[in-house]
């Protein structure tokens, strides 16, 4: 087991907005690896739920030559609650990594998203799909870097992140960001902060939806590309998240 | 006891009046149109009625079957059997049909102290509405509205009303952007679902050809935010023949 550095200062971008006091108290955080050798497959849920305390977690995932792997990642908090979970990936030649998160935050909860996916040798493939929602006074942040190291040509690497916010207080932080040193590298990153259309909201009232109820099944949709292939249970569990947060909204 | 009584109605959009004194009964059992030319506040009178925000009541009353409506909010008013048909139905991807219209109607029967429906019993319900409006049930599991034509959305919308089972439809222009067959099918759909003793429409309209299926008991006219002249079916006949011009110069 390696544990994380401390960052130094604030400055560190992975840390940027996370709340000091939370992170010290939190430290040492423990590197989970997750080595995934050439030519395997794997997949992995990670769900932080409220209830629990402040929580970080850090996945380290070694993607072998040709290795697959599927990440899904749920992170949920209300109240005063700070949840981060962090993914550094390392793609050997021809790896194929997806990653599909929703972050949810209510009350004056901060939830965090980072990736750092690097993209080791050529021919290399990585999606994430990153949809998050804030309420109240949440904020959610997602800082994601694709790296594409020297001859990791052939990379085809994309981002793309959506944040809904459901009050004036709420937040959102999303920093896409690609950094590439080989030539033939196809990426792309898109990011798009919003609210719910307000003449969607008005035609689902008109059929009789309350109006938490009705923004819960606009934010279900919305959600839905990152639970692309997670199972139904998970997403149950989602849906039921998004009915607590637009409940206590409302 | 009337269905809908509107009394001296004022409204504004985006502090523009619109509505400058609207008056209306309207019975159960009956069928009410409303013609007028462009810019009369005919959709006005639809949206004040389902309390979408923006448009403001600034004067006047309605009561509902007993109720004051504009005390209700829009989901209470639709639990309370206000059904507002859409002149542009709104598409809402990655929501499907079904499961709005399934949510849409146990959250009213919840409103108005029922049970909700069972997976099984809404889907037979689904079927059955969707037959009668000639709609594939596989349109009902797409998402709601996308990708639909402007004459699939109207059907959808009639389906929608049959599911819902609303006691007054306020449908405005439903027949436009139907062609021939689609037109016909629309009409028979209200009227097997909405011509009943205990139920009322009001159809907002520019043309004759949806009355020619959908036979109104009233026909009045909507100019400059008001009910300028009321009369029955030959009246829609009469605006059709010579246009609103010569109305307005005839009086009201």
């Amino acid at each position: 087991m390696t544990t994380v550095t401390l960052p130094a200062t604030h400055a560190s971008e992975g840390w940027r907005y996370a709340p000091k006091a939370a992170v010290e108290a939190l430290w040492p955080i423990e590197a989970e690896e997750i080595v995934v050798p050439a030519g395997a497959e794997g997949a992995l849920d990670i769900v932080l739920e409220d209830g629990a305390g402040d929580e970080a977690r850090h996945l380290a995932l070694d993607l072998g030559e040709g290795a697959e792997f599927s990440l899904t990642l749920v992170n949920v908090a209300a109240g005063a609650r700070y949840a981060r979970i962090c993914v550094e990936a390392r793609l050997a030649a021809k790896a194929r990594l997806t990653i599909g998160a929703v972050a949810l935050a209510g009350g004056s909860a901060q939830v965090e998203i980072v990736t750092e996916v690097t993209h080791a040798g050529p021919d290399a493939f990585s999606r994430q799909v990153i949809r998050q929602v804030a309420g109240g006074s949440g904020q959610v942040t997602y800082l994601g870097r694709v790296r594409v190291d020297v001859g990791a040509d052939g990379t085809d690497g994309a981002q793309s992140v959506r944040a809904m916010l459901l009050s004036p207080t709420a937040q959102a932080n999303a920093r896409p960001e690609l950094e590439i040193y080989a030539d033939d590298v196809k990426c792309a990153h898109g990011c798009a902060v919003g609210e719910l259309d307000r003449q969607a909201l008005f035609y689902l009232a008109q059929r009789g939806l309350p109006p938490a109820q009705a923004q819960a099944l606009m934010l279900q949709a919305f959600v839905a590309e990152a639970l692309d292939g997670a199972d139904e249970a998970l997403a149950a569990r989602v849906a039921g998240q998004l009915a607590a947060l637009t409940e206590a909204a409302a | 006891m009337t269905m809908l009584t509107i009394t001296d109605l004022h409204a504004t959009v985006a502090d523009k009046a619109i509505l400058k004194g609207l008056s209306l009964t309207i019975n159960p059992g009956e069928v009410h149109a409303i013609m007028g030319p462009n810019g009369a506040g005919k959709s006005t009178l639809g949206y004040t009625l389902g309390g979408r925000p923006g448009y403001e009541v600034t004067g006047g009353t309605a009561t509902f079957n007993g109720e004051d409506l504009f005390a209700l909010a829009p989901h209470e008013r639709a639990a309370a059997g206000l059904f507002l048909g859409f002149q542009y139905p709104v598409e809402i991807p990655g929501v499907s049909n079904l499961q709005f219209l399934r949510e849409a109607l146990n959250a009213q029967r919840k409103g108005r102290g029922e049970e909700p429906l069972n997976g099984g019993q809404f889907l037979k319900l689904a079927r059955e509405k969707a037959a009668l409006l000639q709609m594939d049930m596989e349109m009902l599991k797409r998402p709601v509205n996308v990708g639909f034509s402007g004459g699939e959305k109207k059907r959808a919308e009639m389906v929608q009303m049959g599911i819902l089972d609303p006691k007054l439809a306020i449908l405005d222009e439903t027949d436009s952007g139907l062609d021939i067959d689609a037109l016909r099918i629309c009409g028979e759909g209200i009227n097997a679902i909405m011509r009943r003793p205990d139920k009322a429409v009001l159809l907002i309209t520019h043309y004759q050809r949806l009355l020619d299926y959908v036979q109104p008991d009233f026909v009045h006219v909507l100019a400059g935010g008001r009910i300028v002249r009321s009369g029955g079916p030959e009246l829609a006949r009469e605006l059709e023949a010579h246009g609103y011009g010569a109305l307005e110069e005839t009086g009201a």
